[in-house]
């Protein structure tokens, strides 16, 4: 049984992140934590972009907001995005990781030390390489891991240093991915 | 992440203990995540093995204390942060206060300051710094130094710099600093009415009465029960119909406190206080 979903991408996941979550079923039940890189100065549009199309809630968390299940939880701008112990978000403003802020690395390192075996990590389309310690850190800790397939993707650079870094689970078109996750237990 | 050790929940407890029984600083309701970020990167960055040796280095050095105490605490800070901010304290908060005579304004947990010299040039532009007496305090010594000398390294004015653009400042930045090498020398006369304060929100006291709080991504790093407790010590540090901002994603609804503030701008997480 999993507990949570972690997604992390660049450029061009924009598309492949509406299409996840336009396909999820209604009633999905997990969290997902959403960390995708965007402007440091732009606070406002992202989150009602994803969501005018979206199955599920998404929302950009305040700080110690409460986990629940079944809401996309996308990480604010110019803040690293960390899941506590006790099911709760942190916010954190700590330095930029691979020029990142938000930084995948993080998002997923946090939520992997917390849901260990129960989490599915997701990369997709990027840039450069953040998200590759972090999909190392979701396979030592036992949980399941997922790149999107580099030929499908527009930029490949972040899924192929996450294929790198790791033995990957599955390598699957967007497609895929979303007829996976609705049959996940 | 590719790290030589992990630490784990219980190394954290361990540590924090002998941090409070050595030298009465109280890291224990810290947020988990981000305290264990912070122990891994000190790690890393003094090739410290694991968290064993890294609490020896504690327990014999007090300079490696103050080393990691000044690690251990996040000091990212810009001026103008938040530009819309920073409009809206001067267009709807600054008229506000600028009915009393005198203006107290606290900076909590301030940093390096340049969140202080913002708010002092916003009063100059505004006409009202003379009258105005601020309390900018850390926990941190060397950070409140760079503080006190308002002396920043001139690769930092570029945010800065654009930040005050989109604050839409009376002037340019450029107006309040020199340049000499690779330093941005602030005007000195800014400062004339700051009061440099060592403060530990943690353990500290209320030690004033402001019209004004900023503290500013800085709740982050504490979880519920520190977040109740400072809000509270906040509440008793304002005047009634106080003001109170915070920074953008942190917010005092959770807090036991909250039902004594009311929400003056809910974009930009300014609270009034309006019970005592």
């Amino acid at each position: 049984m999993y507990k949570a979903v972690v997604i992390g991408g660049s450029a061009g996941s924009f598309q492949p992140i509406l299409k996840i979550l336009n396909g999820l079923n209604k009633d999905f039940r997990l969290p997902v934590f959403l960390c995708l890189h965007r402007l440091k100065h732009v606070r406002h549009g992202f989150v009602e972009a994803l969501a005018t199309k979206s199955n599920i809630p998404v929302i950009e968390p305040d700080d110690k907001e409460f986990i629940k299940g079944g809401i996309a939880y996308l990480a604010p701008s110019n803040y690293h995005m960390y899941i506590e112990p006790g099911h709760t978000i942190s916010l954190s403003t700590e330095e930029i990781v691979k020029y990142s802020r938000p930084s995948i690395d993080l998002t997923f390192e946090t939520s992997s030390f917390v849901y260990r075996e129960k989490l599915i990590g997701i990369i997709l389309s990027g840039a450069n390489s953040d998200g590759a310690n972090g999909i190392a850190a979701v396979k030592r800790r036992g949980g399941f891991t997922i790149v999107q397939k580099p030929a499908e993707s527009t930029i490949t650079t972040m899924p192929d240093a996450a294929i790198k870094a790791t033995t990957i689970d599955k390598i699957l078109s967007v497609d895929d991915i979303v007829t996976f996750l609705n049959t996940v237990k | 992440m590719q790290q030589s050790t992990e630490i784990e929940l219980k190394d954290i407890k361990n540590l924090v203990a002998v941090v409070k029984s050595k030298y009465n600083f109280d890291f224990g309701d810290y947020s988990v995540s981000s305290f264990k970020r912070r122990l891994e990167r000190i790690l890393e960055l003094n090739s410290i093995q694991n968290s064993e040796e890294l609490l020896g280095q504690i327990i014999s050095s007090k300079t490696f204390f103050d080393k990691f105490l000044k690690d251990i605490t996040v000091n990212t800070t810009e001026m103008f942060r938040d530009p819309s901010l920073w409009r809206k304290l001067k267009t709807e908060v600054l008229p506000i206060l600028a009915q009393n005579q005198k203006i107290r304004i606290w900076h909590a947990a301030c940093s390096s300051g340049e969140e202080v010299y913002s708010m002092a040039i916003l009063l100059k532009e505004e006409g009202l710094l003379e009258r105005t007496t601020l309390y900018a305090s850390d926990i941190n010594e060397d950070v409140l130094s760079v503080a006190q000398k308002g002396i920043y390294p001139l690769r930092n004015m570029e945010v800065n710099e654009s930040n005050y653009a989109r604050f839409e400042g009376k002037g340019s930045l450029k107006d309040y600093y020199s340049v000499k090498e690779d330093k941005a020398i602030f005007d000195p006369s800014l400062r004339v009415n700051v009061n440099f304060k060592i403060h530990d929100l943690v353990q500290g006291a209320a030690f004033s009465k402001f019209d004004l709080i900023l503290c500013r991504n800085v709740l982050i790093y504490f979880n519920f029960s520190l977040q109740d407790r400072v809000i509270r010590l906040f509440q008793e540090s304002l005047f009634m119909n106080g003001f109170l901002g915070v920074g953008s994603k942190e917010t005092i609804a959770w807090c036991k406190s909250a039902d004594k503030f009311s929400t003056f701008c809910p974009d930009e997480r300014i609270y009034r206080k309006e019970k005592e």
